[in-house]
């Protein structure tokens, strides 16, 4: 197996007495996306920050591409690694374009801006400032800016934070296209659709450190349930006297079942047939696999 | 991916792209184009056609008005704007990302130097042809205009970008726009130390902005090469503002 292109050891990052990462130990492995999920506050960003440099860590290391990070400018990694940050980056008085070529002229071998720009649905055209576009259109600027100098090794943080779909499915395609050529893409996100469209690998982070890592369909793993929307406020016993004796049932929210224990067709025929006795039919039906919502939450909840 | 056989842009290269990049952003913006070149010309007109602080007459009234809106161009654009402009652009994270690009501190400070010299060479030129519209002649010590004006802008970007480093972006705004005043006003720019009180005619001589403007008159008004005392007092100021700069300066 190749060396990974991100290694991180017991990394502990400190603002004062607060401790935003503690002791997180991870990798990522060369040409693959790496999600790093987790709620507010996991430490997320922080750990992103440490990587590309922007602040030292209290303690622990990080490679990037075989290479110890430094704080230092001008390092060579600083060649091979770009960041699409979360907040900030741009300059609101110049042109998207004005701003992508300039950062293009700082790299080795370029990417050609326009190119870029229209991959990601802005004209490269336009003549509005930064400052004018929406927060969609700055978040892509932002994306291109990264991407521009062609890195090895890239971090995007929440990149399709406040996009609409379709530009939510541009930037799904330019990782999928930057995996393709061999560029490692470090992901974090709280939309967990582009966490199961794009990550090979997922790490979860809590409370500054990694709680489970795996690929999604380890994370999510295998389920005994079925859920399934139907009828609103009813009797559960009919449906219960239905299933097999194994199964219990919960309304999770009005109209939002699950049953668990089996996840036999004698089960789906019973809960179909009693959606049909209430005068409801049996929506969004989903057989044997919670969704990683469903893990992420559960992991926090185990994580006081 | 990148290509392994593509040649690094040199350090040169990167604080030249900066410099462009500067200079496209400080030409671009109205109350910059405003400070350079409007206000620089109001004010050459000002104290050329009329007795606003006029401490000289005759034909040496549009040499010493020039000389006296030369220094106030440089410490506008060099300190002030620059000092504010930077500490902005660290509020709105723009620095901040650039501490992930090749581009070093070195290469952004060579950079922004670039850009405010050339605004500033641009701000003079500009000037000048009025003040030959308003009838001024050049002489042969006009030639120590522009390596004054270098030097007087590295001295003042040099503090400019101190005070971004030391200071958070509002306050930047406010004292370099206040110190600006006071260097203008009381710093023997526009009031020549002769005509200051004496203890502040004793220190302006001491003061970039004092040693600048002595400078320009020097070339402009008495048509001799700028003194030692001022040029040194220039250089003094620029070593330790450049060694303060690289102690303060950060990118967030």
């Amino acid at each position: 197996m190749p060396a990974p292109a991100l290694t991180i050891d017991d990394l502990v990052v400190r603002y004062g007495s607060t401790t935003a990462v503690s002791g997180l130990s991870m990798t990522a492995q060369a040409g693959q996306v790496t999600a790093l999920i987790g709620p507010n506050g996991a430490g997320k960003t922080s750990t992103v920050e440490a990587c590309v440099g922007m602040l030292r860590p209290s303690s622990g290391t990080i490679s990037l591409l075989g290479e110890a990070v430094s704080t230092r400018d001008g390092g060579r990694l600083r060649d091979r690694v770009a960041v699409m940050l979360q907040d900030g980056g741009l300059y609101p008085t110049a042109t998207p374009l004005e701003f992508v070529r300039y950062m293009a002229t700082l790299y080795a071998d370029p990417d050609d801006p326009v190119r870029l720009l229209g991959d990601l649905g802005l004209d490269p055209g336009v003549r509005t400032p930064i400052r004018r576009l929406s927060g969609g259109e700055q978040q892509r600027v932002k994306c291109a800016a990264a991407l521009v100098g062609r890195p090895e090794l890239v971090f995007l943080d929440e990149p399709t934070a406040g996009l609409d779909p379709l530009a939510r499915r541009s930037i799904h395609d330019l990782v999928r296209a930057l995996t393709g050529r061999g560029t490692t893409v470090i992901l974090t996100t709280h939309l967990m659709d582009d966490v199961e469209r794009l990550a090979d690998h997922v790490v979860v982070m809590t409370r500054g450190r990694a709680v489970r890592s795996g690929t999604v369909a380890e994370l999510v793993g295998a389920d005994d349930s079925i859920t399934f929307r139907g009828p609103l406020h009813v009797d559960l016993r009919d449906l219960r006297a239905a299933l097999p004796a194994q199964c219990t049932i919960t309304e999770e929210h009005p109209g939002h079942y699950r049953v668990t224990g089996s996840t036999d067709p004698m089960a789906l025929s019973a809960i179909a047939s009693w959606s049909a006795q209430h005068g409801a039919t049996t929506a969004d039906l989903s057989v044997g696999r919670r969704s990683l919502e469903d893990v992420i939450v559960e992991l926090i909840g185990e994580r006081p | 991916m990148t290509n392994a056989t593509a040649v690094r842009p040199s350090p040169l290269a990167r604080s030249l792209a900066h410099a462009s990049w500067e200079t496209r952003l400080l030409l671009r913006n109205g109350e910059q184009l405003l400070l350079t070149f409007a206000i620089p010309i109001g004010l050459l007109l000002a104290l050329s056609l009329t007795t606003l602080f006029s401490t000289t007459s005759g034909p040496q009234r549009v040499p010493s008005a020039l000389a006296t809106v030369l220094a106030v161009s440089v410490i506008s654009a060099a300190f002030t704007s620059l000092a504010i402009a930077t500490g902005f652009e660290r509020r709105s994270g723009a620095l901040r990302y650039l501490s992930t690009t090749p581009l070093t501190r070195r290469e952004l400070l060579a950079g922004k130097f670039g850009a405010t010299a050339l605004v500033t060479v641009l701000s003079c030129v500009a000037v000048s042809i009025v003040a030959v519209l308003l009838g001024w002649r050049p002489t042969a010590s006009a030639g120590w205009i522009l390596p004054i004006l270098i030097l007087g802008t590295a001295a003042f970007a040099a503090w400019g970008m101190a005070l971004a480093g030391l200071l958070r972006a509002e306050a930047v705004l406010a004292i370099a726009n206040g110190l600006f005043l006071v260097l203008v006003m009381f710093g023997g720019v526009i009031i020549p130390p002769s005509s200051l009180p004496g203890p502040l005619a004793a220190i302006t001589p001491l003061l970039p902005s004092g040693a600048l403007a002595d400078a320009f008159r020097a070339c402009l008004v008495d048509q001799q090469a700028p003194s030692l005392t001022s040029v040194s007092v220039l250089v003094i100021w620029l070593a330790v503002g450049t060694f303060v700069a690289g102690r303060t300066f950060r990118w967030s």
